[in-house]
């Protein structure tokens, strides 16, 4: 090797650039192959439709309400069970953050919704609320009502599935945060006289919020995407009808792919649109050390 | 001196909401697995009478065998790959900082983030344009796009655990990168492998979008064909199709018991330090 390479060498070595880097080139080539080349391409083609101009897939998304109503009904869906499973999981998760018998059992048990994923749940959702399912029967028992109350093909039923399987990842979640904050923080808290209520308003949630925004942006996601539950416990033509569904009845029903590309690619935006303004709420917390110290 | 047994309204209204749930999910898994033993089931408590005949229809009706031996190949083939390809880059992630790290790692968060049918459908026509989709082959590759920035995300933790001194001391001893790999962090690594492995097994089984997305008739997965199964309600008995969900439950389950030999509950869905008390 002749001394200048040498010396270039050494210079990009320093800055942290040498041959072991090529280690990455395989992952890196499978996300660009897989992932951003699909999406350029899905822009490319939803700017380029059978007839119209470059931005007439958009304009026919926009303009039909069956479809444009697509990204409120998704939202109607997505931010209520979103923001329900987090708030539901901090009381819970605050109180479970000790150590006590059958703790581990416990979060063992609230893998499994996780594990049997959306359409298993809907199965049983179809099963369990139905009109002659276990739960109209004990309300009527109980003479609640008289008449089964319908919970399955409409909105709620494809709430509950969002909760079945939303609820145990953002408890997980908000307990493994909780179990970051270090409880010598409450305790001093509490040598100074500090109630409860002053003990986790003052103290738990600031040090908490910003693990409570990133566990609202992972259960959004979750419940934003939802597609086989919309489908199968929903009202799919109707009160259900999820921008996941417009997007796969163009590419599969009606063989548009403009205009199931401009549905997938308004989806990808609205939902980064959702998550950057909890992030960028976010970042007006304190995001430092969680630990106690002298300081 | 006993502890006392009374606890706070908080209390009782926390165990009550986490009771409500249980008994929902009990429900919810209890109706499907009793409605897949019972003779008829209509409007009463429990089924009049019990079977196992279910099964056997799901198994011939449902052409489980395929479906299952496709799912099983699927699942190996992803895991395998994603792994191979994951781990190095994972261990360059964990090691080093150079221009533009973070920005790959953004990049590799990315496909977790975004929810599988934005990208699904585009790679979908790509996969289709190339003639990949329809086939096992497709179904795998698709499957790979959040499964290798799974494997990188799982792995660093893992990584970042092992002393970097042990690596330079092979190195001072004349090792290669090749063989730092082979003989050193391969068999520390072992438990992370499995753990990252066998979470991707349990995604890739449950994932629905992307195998729905991109299968052929004869390229299914367990829930595809269950899927395709509940959407045609009222061709097949609604027995048997709890009959294929229950299967799909227990294979399910006996992963996520396997897994949980190898991995905490919490590090399925999040990267946490255990509590050091």
């Amino acid at each position: 090797m002749t001394a200048p390479t040498l010396a270039v060498r050494h210079r990009l070595a320093e800055r942290g650039i040498d041959p072991q880097l090529l280690l990455l080139v395989p992952a890196t080539v499978f996300v660009v192959a897989l992932f951003v080349y699909p999406f350029c391409y899905g822009i490319a083609v939803s700017l380029q439709p059978a007839q119209g101009g470059a931005l007439a897939a958009y304009r026919t998304f926009f303009s039909d309400a069956y479809q444009r109503d697509t990204i409120t009904t998704t939202l109607a869906i997505a931010l209520p069970a979103a923001l329900f499973n987090v708030l539901a999981a901090v009381p819970i998760a605050y109180r479970m953050r000790g150590r006590f018998r059958g703790k581990r059992l416990l979060t063992t048990v609230l893998v499994v919704p996780i594990t049997l994923g959306t359409v298993l749940t809907a199965e049983g959702l179809l099963n369990f609320l139905g009109p002659t399912g276990w739960f109209n029967r004990v309300l009527i028992f109980l003479k609640v009502t008289d008449q089964p109350v319908t919970l399955t093909h409409n909105y709620w039923g494809v709430f509950f599935s969002l909760i079945i399987t939303g609820f145990p990842f953002a408890f997980l979640l908000v307990l493994s945060y909780l179990s970051g904050i270090d409880p010598s923080l409450e305790r001093a808290a509490a040598t100074l006289g500090a109630g409860w209520v002053q003990r986790f308003f003052r103290i738990t949630l600031p040090l908490l919020a910003p693990g409570l925004a990133t566990t609202f942006c992972l259960t959004f996601v979750l419940a934003f995407s939802v597609f086989p539950s919309a489908i199968l416990v929903g009202d799919p033509s109707g009160s259900t009808r999820v921008i996941s569904i417009a997007a796969y009845e163009a590419a599969y029903v009606r063989y548009d792919y403009a205009g199931a590309s401009a549905a997938a690619i308004v989806m990808g935006a609205v939902e980064l649109l959702v998550i950057s303004v909890v992030l960028g709420l976010r970042s007006l917390l304190y995001t430092g050390s969680t630990a106690g110290g002298k300081g | 001196m006993r502890r006392r047994i009374v606890a706070s309204p908080g209390a009782w209204i926390v165990w009550g909401l986490v009771a409500i749930f249980f008994v929902g999910l009990a429900g919810v898994i209890g109706s499907v697995v009793v409605n897949s033993f019972g003779v008829r089931w209509f409007d009463t408590w429990l089924p009049e009478a019990y079977t196992v005949d279910w099964y056997g229809q799901a198994w011939k009706d449902f052409t489980l065998l395929p479906v299952l031996t496709v799912t099983l190949v699927v699942c190996l083939l992803v895991a395998v790959i994603s792994v191979l390809v994951g781990v190095p880059a994972a261990y360059v992630l964990a090691r080093r900082k150079f221009p533009g790290s973070r920005l790959l790692y953004l990049l590799f968060l990315l496909p977790i983030l975004m929810p599988p049918i934005t990208y699904g459908i585009p790679l979908a026509t790509v996969l289709y344009k190339y003639g990949l989709a329809g086939h096992l082959s497709g179904v795998v590759l698709a499957n790979l796009v959040p499964s290798v920035p799974f494997v990188i995300l799982t792995m660093t933790p893992f990584i970042e655990q092992i002393d970097p001194a042990v690596e330079r001391a092979a190195r001072m001893c004349g090792a290669r990168t090749r063989h730092v790999f082979t003989s050193i962090l391969a068999p520390l690594l072992v438990p992370g492998i499995l753990a990252a492995s066998i979470l991707v097994v349990v995604r890739t089984v449950g994932m629905f979008e992307l195998t729905f997305l991109t299968a052929g008739p004869d390229s299914q997965t367990l829930v595809v064909a269950l899927f395709y199964s509940m959407s045609a309600a009222g061709i097949r008995a609604q027995q048997s199709v709890d009959a294929m969900a229950v299967i799909y439950c227990v294979m399910m389950l006996t992963l996520l018991v396997v897994a949980l030999r190898f991995v905490n509950p919490t590090q399925l869905v999040a990267r946490v330090k255990e509590d050091p008390e």
